[in-house]
């Protein structure tokens, strides 16, 4: 399963870096999709189909179908780059070196490699996964639930303002 | 060992293959189908010319379109408008994996489901194919550069949004009763009592929601063509343009498919005769009530007028997504006693 992984792992990188380097907005959307999908398939790959089904329902069936619906919507295309920050465009890479490598050593110290111990077989299955939400979880869960409901509510009178 | 394992792996390839070959022509002897009951209900006869009946009609189709100019128009995204297609032809191809059809044949020791893969979340996993059809449509809109296409893209990729959430909902009933989302499971769950009779408003909710989820008649707006000229594809022609239509059908099939598991118990039926019949007959049975629902599908084509947009849009939101939600908690709150 390994070189499976690390395909998937460039994959998602790749799409990564796409999502943020492309010119054209529906591209990046396009780009994002492909990051999600392939993690999805690394969760299949960890066992956990039923968390490898709900990520591709939620975030590239539900969440980009608004994005690209949206992206449509404006009908935008090709965006042309600004060239407002000089500090950016020459602080920007160094700084981006110096954090990944922070991220990485700390990565590093934390777990060596030779500590890392085998994935363990993941209970994913949706017995597992309720029993988590509705017992262990039950306040936040709910909690979440009356949030997004907010949300809604607030989306509907914003968008009931303007008619 | 190296035998068992290339054995197991030639049956899943022929497995694969056979499910493919009858996926596709049924998809395009639907058509037929298609083309022959909807002239009858309009007191015409249909395709009569090519072979007897017209039963060679979709190798003149298919021919027909391999054959004509693959246009482009030169203000299309390119690499958009190759990927829109694909992505829908292809998705509505996967679904069909972990469809079951039929329980399972035993070849000298070797007990074969009839089953491509059988995952644990297959229902869920269909759902999610499902969810992800909208991006062939909604790019093909977008990546045409043109407004009938962008209208269409966007009409449908809302009714798809819209009706997507009553499909699932209607079948979280089934869900619920089987208490399981292997398609497998929940087909033998049902060898007493089909579903359909346990969950009568759950079965109308998802058939509804399925017909709107295939851009089918009455809810055809997507391709409306006296208001959209063709809709999302209007811009394709050739190739492209056919693996939208054969997407199209293979949606149907997928969705006549479910339909028949989740309500109509599957392959289950009587079963007699000698091994190999008792073997094929369930295959039988499961082919059989999936033409019904194909028959059913063509026979409200012919018989319904096309919704409004705005009615359509109100009848998803206002009408079958509450239904739903009643469904689920009337539902649940039977299991729930029951249980106790």
């Amino acid at each position: 399963m390994a070189p499976l992984f690390y395909i998937l792992a460039a994959l998602a990188i790749l799409a990564a870096l796409s999502v943020v380097l492309q010119r054209t907005p529906a591209y990046s959307a396009l780009s994002l999709i492909v990051v999600l999908c392939s993690l999805a398939v690394v969760y299949l790959l960890l066992g956990a189909e039923f968390l490898a089904v709900v990520q591709v329902i939620i975030y590239a069936g539900a969440i980009m179908v608004l994005f690209v619906l949206v992206i449509m919507l404006l009908n935008a295309r090709q965006e042309t780059p600004t060239d407002r920050s000089r500090l950016a465009r020459w602080l920007g890479a160094p700084l981006l070196v110096v954090f990944l490598g922070e991220i990485f050593f700390a990565v590093w110290q934390r777990f060596p490699p030779e500590t890392i111990p085998a994935a363990p077989v993941l209970v994913g299955g949706p017995r597992a996964v309720g029993e988590l939400l509705f017992r262990n979880y039950v306040l936040p869960f709910e909690l979440t639930s009356i949030l997004i409901l907010v949300a809604v509510l607030g989306a509907v009178v914003l968008a009931k303002k303007e008619v | 060992m190296p035998f068992e394992t290339a054995l197991s792996l030639l049956a899943i390839l022929v497995k694969v293959v056979v499910v493919l070959v009858a996926l596709l022509a049924t998809v395009a002897y639907a058509v037929w189908l298609e083309r022959k009951v909807v002239a009858r209900i309009q007191s015409r006869w249909g395709p009569y010319r090519v072979g007897p009946h017209g039963l060679l009609q979709p190798v003149a189709d298919a021919l027909k379109i391999f054959f004509k100019e693959d246009f482009v128009p030169s203000e299309v995204d390119r690499i958009v408008f190759w990927l829109a297609p694909f992505l829908a032809f292809t998705l509505a191809l996967v679904s069909i994996s972990v469809i079951p059809f039929g329980s399972s044949i035993t070849i000298s020791g070797h007990t074969i489901p009839f089953q491509i893969t059988d995952l644990n979340v297959g229902l869920l996993f269909v759902l999610a194919v499902t969810s992800l059809g909208v991006y062939g449509v909604a790019l093909a809109g977008w990546s045409s550069n043109s407004k009938y296409p962008l209208l269409g893209g966007l009409r449908s990729s809302a009714q798809m949004i819209s009706y997507e959430l009553s499909l699932g909902l209607g079948v979280v009933g089934v869900v619920m009763i089987a208490g399981s989302l292997s398609l497998r499971e929940i087909v033998e769950r049902q060898s007493g009592l089909w579903n359909v009779f346990v969950q009568p408003v759950g079965f109308l909710l998802y058939f509804t929601a399925a017909i709107a989820e295939t851009n089918r008649v009455p809810f055809d707006l997507p391709e409306g063509e006296s208001e959209l000229v063709g809709g999302f594809h209007t811009e394709y022609s050739s190739f492209k343009f056919a693996m939208f239509f054969m997407a199209e059908y293979a949606n149907i099939v997928t969705v006549s498919c479910l339909a028949t598991l989740l309500f109509f118990g599957g392959w289950l039926g009587p079963v007699f005769g000698p091994p190999t019949l008792r073997a094929l007959l369930p295959v039988f049975w499961f082919c059989l009530k999936v033409f019904c629902f194909l028959f059913l599908y063509i026979w409200i084509r012919g018989t319904l007028p096309r919704f409004r947009y705005d009615q359509l849009m109100a009848f998803g939101w206002k009408f079958l997504l509450p239904v739903g939600l009643l469904n689920v908690l009337a539902t649940s709150l039977i299991v729930a006693w029951r249980s106790t």
